[in-house]
């Protein structure tokens, strides 16, 4: 038998074979509950797997990034089989809901547990974990006394100072976003165009390298998410970087949400509701927010001991949906500012 | 079946592989049609000039190394006799199962400032040492170059080895060495072949998303996310992918115009003892190095630096759910290798022996899926499945997802994005195949499925286990089509890199990106035992 016949006649019968292998755990009583989630697997696995065994139903869920997923269920349209979309940006969320992918719910348990601004008015979706976008320094070669504000990061002593992440990111694009709604476009591009001309290394593809080339003496200060931080600071206690809660004295630091909201057409809407609101209480908050190092959304929630010790800040206060409708602004902007 | 109407039988059956893309792009232009004048008018200021010339830079670039790459090594390993050659000969074809985002993401980290290396030398030489930055267009060049030079390789090695013997006594005894009997007999008379190894890479290139983002290095594939995920057009998105399809087309046009009636096929069709050229001493070593080096920065570094992260994260993420991540992509990709090995056979068919403009047309729509960067493809995916469920719905009746979300859903993009990588070897084999042959097999009363089955195939050769394996191998480091059109609990290993990664965790994605390797070895291993045994038993 030649190496062809062997790959004709037995690969085929591996693939069957193969499609044959259990996926998932068999299916439980009542109606399963189906998330579209860009909160990636292993941030979201046993809490939905908790859920589902609590509620005896099968919780089933496929990730994917924001837009994709968007898509997903745009082409799907009436029967899709999702109930639940899951983000990690208040963009997305904002997209979703512009697109009618949502669905309005009234929860006064939803509404108690997560504050005004983190959650949209109309009840289209809900913010479950809160991510602060703030500056992060080198402890060698910066003292917190010199850090006050993302503006002063244009100031030229901060010339060959500065690392960024790419403009690309939504991050970043969400951080310009709030920009332009709280200065206007003429004074954020002002203040981009200053950030650029600090740079003392390319625009980083995420955020955890320029956090290295911080430590390694690439550059001194940068603009993170505080997660990042936290993880690093986790595996590298010793890490000379440490945080600083940006525009204390103003608006407060950036925040951006991971948060969800009921589809359109959900076919299991009661058991979405429901999973949302238990994602939102107190004990279910603190380990969702805990396995990202983020801050719970619901307030009444303390985040991880290794959170708290960054202290308690103040976070801008405006409606993290403006951000989404701001967003197209911001990455013209930013394309414009030569941000890459 | 084509005994009744011998001239509409090639031309449907090319029609029929072309359906997929030609739904696909039907779902696309219609997108498309929603396209903002605001944001065009933004892009083609800030935008469209500077990614263009970016990516003009690395499609030559990249083009240009995995060609002098892959041609250069496939004649030493299949022409010359060098220490070390037998074992070249397979070791070479590592590199294809380092999906170039992860060979991407080893470089940076290892590299960059902050990087394990340029530290090291800080250490040694003090702190003002600095070395060339590995994110610049360079670095990005040489990494997608080292990624994508088997491509190159493989067509051109299968070649040189099927040209025969004859090809290479011609060479001796017209008193070439090694290095003119490259140029001079050898990349001549493989030029078809190393030309469609090229159009691989440089098409791989265009649509490539994963590596360019690892060294923030713009392109016109970069753009076309911006206009989806940043501008929250996806109408945009589809009209930017248009464009760049139709300049692909134009390409592959002009390079078929270029390439003119030339006819390549073999001068016989069964080699006998392979002879090679002998490179004695220094000059031996010297290819030796040469082997090692490219072998080394492709396959073996960055194997050990995703090694060494993943025994860190091993015992806390190694689990029972591999077997099925590796399983499931061992599946789907010999499904989707089957599926395309037999779409290019049809098409190889329906072109060679059905009259007119219709099949070729066909074909060349069919493959132009691989230029398209994958999630724009993807989109195209789930859009026209999502129509034909649809319409599946108006007429039958029911509520729920006829193709979506099935395993179907899933062959037919990766159909849609690989059928060009099995149709390269395909037509290669084809080419060398006699038309006198077929004449011969139908004036002797052979219907197509003889045809086919009985001088076809078994003519085609080497095209066969080249186009199964780079079908496979691009399956298994594939996606976004994976991402987003697969079923409930389909989770591949590329989809677990995908989670890793998403956080910018890579370290923690070595360990399936590591599993991605060590499972392209299998097919690269097979198929290589194979051009050997067949180079040795001719």
């Amino acid at each position: 038998m030649s190496f062809r016949d062997v790959l004709l006649r037995r690969l085929p019968a591996l693939a069957i074979l193969a499609t044959l292998v259990p996926i998932g755990p068999a299916q439980a009583a009542g109606e399963p509950l189906v998330v579209y989630t860009a909160r990636k697997y292993q941030l979201v696995e046993s809490l939905f797997q908790e859920y589902g065994k609590e509620r005896g139903i099968e919780v089933k869920f496929v990730t994917d990034d924001g837009a994709p997923l968007i898509q997903r269920l745009t082409a799907e349209g009436a029967a899709s089989p999702a109930d639940l979309f899951i983000s990690v940006d208040a963009g997305d969320l904002w997209r979703a809901k512009q697109a009618d992918l949502l669905q309005p719910i009234r929860s006064p348990a939803l509404e108690a547990a997560i504050p005004a601004h983190l959650r949209d008015p109309e009840g289209h979706w809900f913010g479950l974990a809160v991510r602060a976008r703030t500056l992060a320094y080198s402890t060698a070669r910066v003292k917190p006394a010199e850090l006050s504000s993302y503006a002063d990061l244009a100031a030229p002593r901060w010339k060959g100072r500065l690392c960024l992440r790419s403009g690309k990111a939504v991050y970043n694009q969400s951080l310009v976003a709030m920009f332009i709604n709280d200065l206007g476009e003429e004074a954020t591009e002002k203040l981009v165009r200053g950030w650029i001309a600090n740079l003392a290394a390319d625009p980083f593809s995420n955020d955890t390298l320029m956090l290295k080339a911080i430590a390694a003496g690439q550059c001194d200060v940068g603009i993170t998410n505080s997660y990042y931080l936290g993880r690093l600071q986790h595996e590298h206690p010793a890490l000379p970087v440490q945080l600083f809660w940006a525009d204390q004295a103003g608006r407060g630091t950036h925040v951006n949400i991971s948060g969800g909201g009921v589809t359109k057409h959900a076919k299991n809407r009661a058991e979405a509701v429901r999973f949302l609101e238990w994602l939102a209480s107190p004990a279910i908050q603190q380990r969702f927010a805990a396995v990202n190092f983020e801050f719970p959304a619901n307030a009444g929630v303390d985040p991880l001991p290794e959170v708290r010790a960054w202290g308690a800040f103040k976070p801008n206060q405006v409606n993290v949906g403006l951000i989404g409708r701001t967003q197209p602004a911001a990455v013209m902007l930013i394309d414009r500012a030569g941000w890459r | 079946m084509d005994a009744a109407s011998p001239r509409a039988g090639p031309a449907l059956t090319a029609l029929l592989v072309a359906l997929p893309m030609v739904a696909i792009l039907a779902a696309v232009v219609h997108g498309a049609t929603g396209t903002d004048s605001a944001l065009w008018a933004h892009l083609t200021e800030h935008v469209l000039a500077r990614v263009t010339a970016n990516t003009a830079v690395l499609v030559v670039g990249v083009v240009a190394i995995a060609a002098a790459l892959g041609t250069s090594l496939a004649w030493l390993t299949a022409g010359c006799e060098f220490p070390g050659r037998g074992f070249f000969a397979w070791a070479l074809l590592l590199p294809m199962a380092m999906p170039a985002y992860v060979l991407a993401f080893v470089a940076v980290a290892t590299l960059d400032y902050a990087g394990a290396v340029p530290a090291a030398l800080r250490g040694i030489f003090g702190a003002g040492f600095t070395v060339p930055p590995i994110r610049s267009t360079g670095g990005v060049i040489a990494v997608l170059g080292l990624a994508s030079y088997p491509y190159v390789y493989l067509m051109a090695r299968g070649a040189f080895l099927t040209h025969g013997a004859r090809v290479l006594e011609a060479a001796q005894s017209l008193g070439f060495g090694p290095w003119s009997g490259l140029m001079r007999v050898a990349v001549p008379l493989a030029r078809p072949w190393i030309a469609g190894g090229a159009a691989l890479v440089a098409m791989e290139t265009l649509a490539d998303f994963g590596a360019v983002s690892v060294f923030n290095y713009d392109t016109y594939t970069t753009a076309i996310y911006k206009a989806w995920y940043g501008l929250f057009s996806i109408e945009t998105a589809l009209g930017l992918a248009l464009l760049l399809l139709g300049f692909v087309a134009l390409v592959l046009a002009l390079e078929r115009l270029a390439r003119g009636r030339a006819r390549y096929a073999a001068a016989d069709s069964g080699s006998r003892v392979p002879v090679r050229l002998a490179l004695p001493g220094a000059r031996g070593w010297f290819a030796c190095g040469y082997a090692s080096a490219v072998f080394a920065l492709g396959f073996v570094l960055p194997a050990l630096a995703l090694a060494r992260w993943a025994l860190a994260v091993a015992p806390l993420d190694l689990d029972a759910r591999y077997m099925d991540y590796i399983l499931r992509t061992l599946a789907l990709a010999a499904m989707a290798a089957m599926a395309c090995l037999a779409l290019a056979v049809a098409l190889g068919y329906a072109t060679r022996t059905g009259a007119g403009p219709v099949p070729r047309a066909a074909a060349r729509i069919a493959t132009l899926g691989y230029a398209i960067p994958g999630a724009v493809l993807a989109v195209g995916v789930v859009s026209a499945l999502g129509g034909i469920d649809a319409a599946w719905r108006a007429l039958a009746g029911g509520e729920g997802l006829w193709l979506q979300g099935t395993v179907v859903a899933l062959l037919f993009g990766y159909v849609a994005r690989f059928l060009a990588v099995a149709n390269a070897p395909v037509q290669g084999g084809f080419a060398r195949i006699r038309p006198a042959l077929e004449e011969a097999a139908r004036s002797l009363g052979s219907g197509t499925r003889e045809l086919v089955t009985r001088l076809h195939l078994p003519l085609l050769g080497a095209g066969v286990g080249t186009a199964l394996l780079l079908v496979f191998v691009d399956v298994m480091k594939e996606m976004p089509i994976t991402l987003m059109t697969r079923p409930f609990g389909w989770d591949t290993l590329a989809v677990r890199v995908f989670e890793m990664t998403a956080e910018g965790e890579w370290e923690r994605a070595a360990l399936p990106a590591l599993v991605i390797v060590a499972a392209g070895l299998l097919p690269v291993a097979l198929l290589t035992w194979r051009m050997e045994r067949a180079a040795r038993a001719a």
